[in-house]
This record gives C-alpha cells, structure tokens and sequence, in this order.
C-alpha cells in the first residue's frame, strides 16, 4: 500500500519535548508475510532454510513450528503470518522482494490509524481494543492474516495478531534495569543519555518497545513477524 | 563498496502499487557464506560485508581473521565516552604481557561512516597513538551498519543534531570469528573479561 507521509506524534521523540515526527511517504506491505510466503522465499534460498540457517543470524527456534525444513504443518497454516523468524531472515526476505523492512517511526505511523482515522490513539476505546488483545496475546493459537478490518490506510494487522519487527529495532536504548544503577552503567550510553518516552498513557505501543528493545538480532520468538516496506519514489 | 543497486523483478502488483518507479538501496545483508573455508556457524564472518580503514584500504570484517580480535562500535566525534572505550581498551591491553599484546587486534567500527572518513578515523587513531601495525578503525556502507551491530548486539540511534546514543560494548572474537566474551564496563579493566582475552591468546 502506498502510504502518504506526514507528521505524527511518536511515542520515542527525537527530541525531549518535542515529539513530532515526520515520515516520508513509503510503500508498505498490507499484511505481514505469510508462512507460505515465507516458505517460497526458503526454496529459492536454501540458505536460510531451518537447519541450514547459519547460527550467527537465527537461534535455535527458528521456523520452529513448521513441520519441516521445506514444510508448514499442522502449527503453521499458509495464511498465518510466519513468526520465529530472526531480524536477519526477516530483512533477507525483505531484500529478496526488493524491499526492506520498515523503520519503526513508519510502523509507528501507520499504525496509529483505526478504520477510519489515521490517528486513532485518542480514543479511549481504541486504546482500550489494542490492550485487550495484548493481555491476551500468546494464549491462543496466532490467526490468519487479513482475519480483521482493514485500517485507515488499508493496511491489516497492525494489532491484534503479532508483534512485527522493524529495520531499526536496535535504534531503542531503553533500559529500564539499567537506569536503578547509576554510575557506570550510565556510562554505557554515548552522548545524550537513553531515550525519553513521551505520552506514557499510549501503553500498548510502548510495551512493543519494551519488547523490541529486549531483542537481540538473531532471536525468535513466537508472536514477532514482520512485514516488508519500501522507499515511495512519488 | 558502496553498492546500491536496482533490481527489475516483477514484484506481486497485488501488494505493492503498480506503477511506482522504485529504486532501493539495495542492501545485501546477511550474505552466508558457502564456501568450504568451514567458519564455526557462529562466527561474525560469516557476515559478508565490506569495510573500509583509515587508510581507505577496503577489506571484509575479517581482516584480522586468526588472530584474536577486541571489537567495538563507535564515532570519531563522540565528545566523552568513545575516548573512554579507547582508553579503556588500551588499560585492558596494559595489562597483557608485550608478547599478548602483539597477538591482539582491536577493531573500531563506526557508526557515523558520513563523517567519519578515512582521514578523520586517521587523525583518531593518531590522537590516541593506536599502533596501526594492530588497530584498525574501519567505517561500512550506510546500509549493512543495522546488520552489523545486530551481529555484535551494539543499539545506537542518530540524534537530531547528528550526535549518536550507542551502547559500549567491547567486544572479544576468537581466532575464528566467534564472539566469546563480550564487557560494557568503561573506565577499569574488567577482570573477567581480561581472562578471557588471555585464554583466547594461549
């Protein structure tokens, strides 16, 4: 989907105090990459089959859930989004579609949209559906995608179905356990210190944060997929 | 090295808009490599990317491959605590034998490869007399640095005014390219650490 730029108000401003942001326009994926996606990037690139996938760029979980190497099975239907899956294969895909995956200010961005606002954050009862979902993420099995409505900018499952990574997942120095410390483990941050969090009520998005920022590269998970995004030439 | 390139294959026009001319940087991550050269899995070099050093000499990350290899993330213009990773690897060094330190490398990388040219990584490494026969501070493509520090788990973040937030990782590789110790202590030799580098030297 073509996605227009603009700005918005993120939750990790650039600068303390003023937490505008704005995006260019980009194109995005308008749901995230299937298993059967997924699958079909594994037979063209052997290479990042489970088993063959090289240690340094995937854990031991990796494709955990498919029944093979080359098979999806009976834990992971086609249409359901591929999770289990590191940043590194997540951006191999991507690059393989001529792609990438979107920055967070870009996931961000889209999204803050409902079905028909593009920025529904306000809403108590938008807030109030997205924390719903995850008190209860990881409990059941993950759905298909497309299942819901699609959002402002008819993009589909920016909540409710997994967590999806982004290209600068490593941009986020927010440590919570570290700031208790002080002395030294300051030291561990070059220059203005770690990231202020603006509009602390936007909970559900900043516990992606939270999630994101306890990620090492190479790790997967069960509710982290992704979806790919490229640069708008318009 | 700084390869961008367009690639022309017909993408599924039913996710992506059609009719959009788009040029990606194209930016090959990830790249495995295999060849017989038998790199543990693990290894970082088996991250194919290209950097290049203070003297604008362009080689993969595993320049210093059998040799034991401290490895950091940093910006030559960093006011405070990038001169404290040198220096606190130069203390850790200080504590090996002339003998250890000759079979040490250290490697720098930056994350600020706009500004930190060859000639600036130059004037840095001569500021803090690093001994170019063993150090080298090397920048890469714009575009493989996310993969990189995914690699040696190093978060940064550009700031509006162009300045950095980056973790302090120092970071130890075996003779193979394995990660097997790794410190954020700054400022004081970290003793576990330490040993690790002498096992890694025996």
């Amino acid at each position: 989907m073509h996605i227009p730029g603009g700005e918005f108000r993120s939750v990790i401003p650039e600068e303390e105090g003023d937490n505008s942001v704005a995006v260019a326009d980009f194109l995005v994926q308008q749901a995230p990459v299937t298993n059967a996606e997924f699958l079909r990037f594994v037979l063209h690139h052997p290479e990042w089959q489970r088993g063959r996938a090289v240690s340094l760029f995937v854990d031991d979980q990796y494709l955990s859930t498919w029944a093979g190497s080359i098979s999806l099975g009976p834990e992971s239907g086609p249409q359901q989004p591929v999770t289990q899956v590191s940043w590194f294969a997540a951006n191999a895909y991507c690059d393989w579609q001529d792609a990438r995956l979107p920055s967070w200010y870009e996931w961000e961005y889209i999204a803050a949209a409902n079905d028909n606002m593009a920025d529904a954050r306000a809403l108590p009862e938008w807030r109030q559906d997205i924390l719903s979902w995850y008190s209860q993420a990881g409990d059941d099995r993950i759905g298909e995608v497309r299942s819901g409505s699609a959002n402002y900018y008819h993009v589909f499952d920016t909540h409710g179905l997994i967590w999806e990574w982004v290209d600068d997942f490593n941009a986020f120095l927010v440590t919570g356990d570290n700031r208790e410390q002080g002395g030294a483990d300051q030291l561990q941050f070059c220059g203005a210190g770690a990231i202020t969090m603006e509009e602390k009520e936007n909970y559900a998005v900043l516990m992606r944060i939270a999630m994101l920022s306890a990620l090492e590269a190479r790790y997967t998970t069960r509710n982290v997929g992704f979806r790919c995004a490229r640069q708008s030439s318009e | 090295m700084w390869v961008f390139a367009v690639r022309d294959r017909a993408v599924n026009n039913r996710k992506w808009i059609a009719g959009l001319a788009l040029i990606v940087a194209l930016n090959v991550p990830a790249a495995q490599s295999s060849d017989g050269d038998s790199l543990p899995p693990n290894s970082v070099y088996q991250l194919q990317v290209s950097v290049e050093d203070q003297f604008g000499e362009i080689t993969g990350l595993d320049r210093y491959r059998g040799k034991p290899v401290l490895v950091t993330m940093f910006y030559a213009s960093c006011p405070h605590v990038c001169p404290m990773l040198v220096s606190t690897i130069k203390l850790t060094e200080s504590k090996l034998s002339a003998a250890e330190r000759a079979d040490l490398r250290v490697l720098t990388i930056s994350i600020d490869p706009e500004r930190d040219t060859p000639e600036k990584l130059r004037e840095t490494m001569e500021r803090h007399s690093a001994e170019a026969s063993r150090w080298s501070m090397v920048r890469s493509d714009p575009g493989d640095l996310r993969t990189i520090a995914g690699v040696f788990g190093v978060r940064y973040k550009q700031l509006p005014d162009g300045e950095y937030n980056h973790t302090t990782r120092i970071i130890l590789l075996d003779r193979d390219g394995t990660q097997v110790a790794s410190t954020e202590q700054l400022g004081r030799h970290d003793a576990a650490f330490l040993e690790a580098i002498k096992t890694s030297l025996h």
